[in-house]
């Protein structure tokens, strides 16, 4: 990484100065004033860098040395799926027969386009063990959006809307659960985890009643681990008269093995992103595709692709139950082209070993680091684990450090302080792409720091040493918001 | 670390009874410690009213929101607008230029179910 | 396996070290009435060979911009795009990273975001941006839901100018909080301003106007939005990043809060995504904005840097009191529109706005000229315009692509009352001559038509 401080776009550059030139205007052209109102245009020009071709490249190219990224190094970033992204779905996604169609073009001039999403639709519906779905949600949060609406308009349609308000979201939920629920006009129950990190079935006998709405559960859950009482779960929300929310987030650790409509629920939605390999571009696009079952099918946004009876692919927009739409057009297509090459480089026994091999390198991990950090949930578990901190917070040495120290590695640190049920929370996800190698060297460095810890503390508080800034003062950021550079002149 | 002079709640908010049925309220020392650097404080409108136990403003530090919580019941009279550009008020001096506002009580006599100040300090040792 | 390194001597080796016999042992813990025991019915595995020609297969049956001549836009415009850009988004460091968590290894995206909510802050003439939503639709939906949190009333204006699955978004987004949405008709083709005030009532947490409006046409941004505030309601600007080298800037006109599409920004039309969502405000507002926020700061050694900051709106520390549920955003495409500014610079993004607007009136007057070819509204317009036309535009255009030609947009398929108009759009993309074909064309295909 550079270590240099990258001056920002608007210190660079020089009045005047030019990177690109358009053709010359070819048509006659008429005084602009003629054309737009003047009380329509603009006064100043905005202040926009004027920089050549190549000081914007070099400026690009630096910064992005200053990332780590999967390309770079390990990433096990719990409940992220940093998987490789192969680079085969990048040149599919970038042939001009996807990237440059428009979305309003004739359906007879983008029938490849849509025969792409109306079979990635049935995939994920193979994959989910549901029949319907839809690809419009862009991102996870978004299909968590979707399904929600359509369980209330599911429940609006029977007349239970003004009284099933209660989403029901277990203690180790992703913050997105509970956001969701309020942008439904839902209230959450949270249900508490057992001795084991499964949900509560007592508790959740008690939390369920005629306001339930729903239930949003992943499984395997944020703690990695597997709820055996899935079917019960499931039993016991349904006779309440309630439906069932699959966070996919998780997915990663059961391709081929279990399926979220076989386990009772109703909506699941996949993170593309996360579980079908496509690229998370530092926060996004994503891909939030939803199935459900038939009940909720007439409610999915519109448009649905459709394949006509005369085998031509079409856009459904006729669907009078339909909840509305949840984005423009049809979802983030380039990603669907991403996750659909990979979906057919694997094919179904490839889908299955992602799984076997995502499980396998967890509990290699977790196997190998239980002597050195304190394990709450010290049983199998599926594509990722939780350690907690708590044995090195008695040197002094908090998680934070410990996740700051691995970056002195040259590996991502797990995600940490979640699920929030766990003290000190390390929370690490290897997927299958990793090798051997890579997932000893990983040990070795998580051992390095447990002995820095109750050895030289220090070391690790004050970690990274080696990145291109220190520790960054947050609360500075927050107390004096500088959240753009501005012209000197408006100052 | 706990005045004497104060009373409290189990939310870790204190009270001060000023002149008549004023109150002044702001957050514990043990409070700001747990929140950590306080970034942003979100205060009542004045004359709203509240029921003990409301929630009637919220604390931000960098990592975690706290409600902070009417120990009493009342009418907002008077906020702390200092807060709005120096949060850290609250983390500096949470007894004195940290308050957060003042209620006008409208039962003094619910102030005697708040905790003194040994009996706090009870409840955060435990 | 494909993307998977284990052999099979490190997979024994690795189960040994766990203590068991096979990876099957791994899935025991789940109930055998959830197991799935059958084969997943998909296609078998391709080898890379094989799959590249297969994608290529279906992206031939595609009819694409390079390829054909486009004068759609509503909402997605094919534009110019420099060389440069394709090859600085793709570095893998931006590609295959994720959310800049560790703020010490991401900050090049980080400062890259910051960039970016710079630019947009420029462009809007608003203090402050967040680091992108999922695109100008859900962006319209965000914004609504801020106007009615602050202004705790229940009713969002959306002028009918608004692009109409924008207001199907806005309307899905508020139903399930019980807030409302109310569609304020147009006349000539910009809002009408008795309508207006016939609908700004306390109710009305705000209006959603949209610059250029769906139609192409220029609204009058100042009056409406001094009737929105005499109302109390937010005044919120839909706004084309590009048009913003020439338009007025929402800012200009005193806009609480200025949302938009960034795909003319260098993102390619990509069948409708992945775009992204821009969304500026005033600094009063800032707590109410949703998403991500990026602040610069200082290390431990007074260095600049930058962190994701504000965070106690966000979902992952308020919860079900968050501002949005939002978390995973479109920062890539977000990074396109930032390289895309900072290549075309100051001067180019005025000249990309300025032939656009010439082009497209010069495309104007040459179709106005071919009869069955009626202006639909004569209120002054940007890039696009709306034409009635004497036949079906849907036939019309399937007709256009034997030639080559992507035609305007057929505005039937939003509401019937649209009924034979046709949105045309003309970006500095097209050329003269691809202008006078398109004239030529249809004259000819009228003149078949009438045979």
């Amino acid at each position: 990484m550079t270590q240099q401080g990258v001056p920002l776009l608007f210190e660079k550059g020089a009045p005047g100065r030019r990177g690109y030139i358009l053709p010359d205007l070819d048509v006659p052209a008429e005084p602009i004033e003629d054309l737009v109102p003047a009380e329509l245009l603009r006064e100043e020009d905005p202040a926009l860098p004027e920089m050549s071709e190549l000081e914007v490249v070099r400026h690009y190219v630096n910064l992005s040395r200053r990332n780590h990224a999967v390309d770079v190094g390990f990433y096990p970033l719990g409940s992220c799926t940093m998987k490789y992204n192969p680079k085969v779905n990048e040149l599919a996604a970038a042939l001009p027969g996807f990237a440059r169609i428009h979305p309003y073009q004739p359906e007879s001039s983008v029938q490849g386009a849509l025969e792409l999403m109306w079979l990635l639709q049935q995939y994920l519906c193979e994959i989910s063990g549901l029949p319907y779905a839809s690809l419009q949600p862009a991102a996870g949060a978004h299909g968590e959006l979707t399904g929600l609406m359509m369980i209330m308009a599911y429940h609006k349609a029977r007349g239970e809307d003004k009284q099933r308000t209660e989403v029901l979201i277990p203690d180790s939920g992703h913050g997105t659960n509970p956001a969701t629920a309020a942008m439904c006009g839902c209230r959450v129950v949270t249900v508490p985890s057992d001795e084991r990190g499964g949900m509560d079935i007592e508790i959740l006998r008690k939390s369920v009643s005629e306001k339930t709405a729903a239930l949003m559960l992943t499984n395997p859950n944020t703690l990695g681990l597997f709820d055996e009482n899935i079917k019960q779960i499931a039993d016991i929300v349904h006779e309440a008269g309630g439906l069932l929310y699959y966070d996919g987030a998780n997915a990663n650790a059961i391709l081929g093995i279990s399926r979220a409509g076989d386990m009772g629920f109703d909506v699941v939605h996949y993170n593309l992103h996360k579980t079908f390999s496509t690229p998370h571009g530092g926060g996004g696009p994503g891909a939030g595709p939803v199935a459900v079952t038939e009940k909720l099918a007439p409610y999915l946004p519109v448009p649905v692709v459709v394949k006509k009876e005369d085998g031509q692919y079409a856009l459904d927009y006729d669907r009078p139950h339909s909840i509305g739409s949840v984005k423009a057009f049809y979802g983030n297509f380039g990603v669907l082209v991403k996750a659909y090459t990979y979906i057919r480089a694997l094919g179904p026994n490839g889908l299955r070993r992602v799984s076997e091999i995502a499980v396998l390198n967890a509990n290699y991990l977790m196997h190998k680091l239980k002597p050195y950090y304190d394990l709450p949930y010290n049983r199998t578990c599926k594509h990722e684990f939780v350690l907690s901190g708590n044995r090195q917070k008695q040197h002094g040495v908090r998680t934070l450090d410990i996740a700051k120290r691995l970056l002195d590695h040259g590996i991502h640190a797990p995600t940490v302080y979640f699920p929030l049920i766990v003290d000190e929370a390390i929370m690490i996800e290897p997927t299958e792409t990793e090798s051997l190698e890579t997932l000893d060297a990983f040990v070795e460095a998580m051992i390095s720091i447990a002995h820095e810890a109750e050895n030289d503390p220090e070391v690790v508080k004050g970690a990274p040493h080696t990145t291109v800034v220190g520790r960054l003062d947050e609360t500075r950021a927050a107390r004096q918001p500088d959240l753009a550079w501005r012209p000197p002149a408006s100052d | 670390m706990y005045p004497s002079e104060l009373r409290y709640s189990e939310e870790h908010e204190w009270l001060k009874l000023e002149d008549g049925n004023r109150a002044r309220i702001g957050i514990t020392e043990f409070a700001q410690k747990e929140l950590g650097d306080v970034v942003f404080v979100e205060l009542p409108e004045e004359g709203t009213v509240v029921n003990a136990g409301d929630s009637f403003a919220v604390v931000e530090s960098v990592k975690a929101v706290s409600d902070i919580y009417a120990p009493v019941s009342g009418k907002v009279v008077e906020v702390n607008d200092a807060l709005n550009d120096s949060p850290e008020l609250i983390n500096e001096d949470p007894y004195g230029e940290g308050w957060i506002a003042v209620i006008e009580v409208s039962d003094v006599a619910e102030i005697d179910s708040l905790l003194t100040a040994e009996q706090y300090q009870q409840l955060v040792e435990e | 396996m494909k993307y998977i390194p284990t052999t099979p001597e490190e997979e024994a080796k690795m189960l040994a070290e766990i203590g068991i016999n096979s990876i099957e042992e791994l899935f025991e813990d789940i109930p055998e009435e959830v197991r799935f025991r059958g084969r997943l019915n998909l296609p078998e595995a391709m080898s890379e060979a094989e799959l590249i020609k297969h994608m290529r297969e279906l992206a031939s049956r595609n009819a694409d911009l390079e390829t054909y001549t486009c004068f759609m836009g509503g909402g997605v415009y094919d534009r110019l795009v420099p060389a440069a850009l394709a090859k600085l988004v793709g570095r893998a460091e931006f590609v295959t990273t994720y959310t800049p968590y560790q703020a010490e290894v991401s900050q090049g995206v980080l400062q890259s975001i910051y960039e970016f909510q710079s630019l947009i802050c420029l462009l809007t003439g608003l203090d402050v941006a967040n680091a992108s939503v999922y695109d100008g639709a859900t962006a319209c939906a965000e914004a609504a839901l801020m106007a009615c949190a602050h202004t705790r009333r229940n009713t969002i204006l959306l002028a009918e100018g608004l692009h109409p699955e924008y207001r199907l978004v806005v309307e899905t987004y508020l139903r399930p909080q019980g807030l409302t949405t109310i569609t304020v008709p147009m006349r000539n083709g910009r809002l009408d301003m008795e309508a207006l005030r016939d609908h700004l009532s306390k109710d009305a947490a705000g209006l959603i106007i949209q610059q250029p409006n769906f139609f192409g046409c220029l609204e009058e941004v100042d009056p409406v939005g001094q009737a929105v505030h005499e109302a109390g309601g937010l005044y919120i600007a839909c706004v084309d990043p590009v048009s913003l080298a020439v338009l007025k800037s929402p800012g200009g006109y005193n806009a609480d809060i200025a949302v938009g599409e960034g795909q003319p920004l260098g993102n390619a039309p990509g069948f409708g995504g992945p775009h992204v969502g821009f969304m500026a405000t005033k600094k009063e507002l800032i707590r109410r904005l949703p998403g991500r926020i990026v602040g610069a700061t200082v290390d431990t050694e007074g260095r600049r840097g930058y962190v994701l900051t504000l965070q106690a709106r966000e979902q992952h520390i308020r919860r079900e009191r968050a501002t949005s549920n939002i978390c995973s955003n479109q920062a890539l495409n977000a990074l396109t529109a930032a390289i895309f500014l900072a290549l075309v610079g100051r001067q180019g993004l005025k000249d990309i706005a300025v032939q656009s607007l010439q082009k497209a009136h010069y495309a104007y007057r040459r179709l106005c000229e071919l009869p069955g070819f009626e202006p639909v509204f004569d209120a002054p317009f940007f890039q696009e315009f709306t034409l009635a036309v004497d036949q079906d535009v849907e036939k019309l255009n399937e007709l256009l692509l034997k030639e080559k030609i992507i035609g305007g947009l057929p505005l039937s398929r939003f509401d019937s009352r649209y009924k034979n108009w046709a949105l045309f759009c003309v970006t500095e993309a097209r050329t003269r001559e691809e202008i006078d074909r398109l004239v030529t064309v249809l004259g000819r295909l009228r003149r078949r038509e009438l045979t």
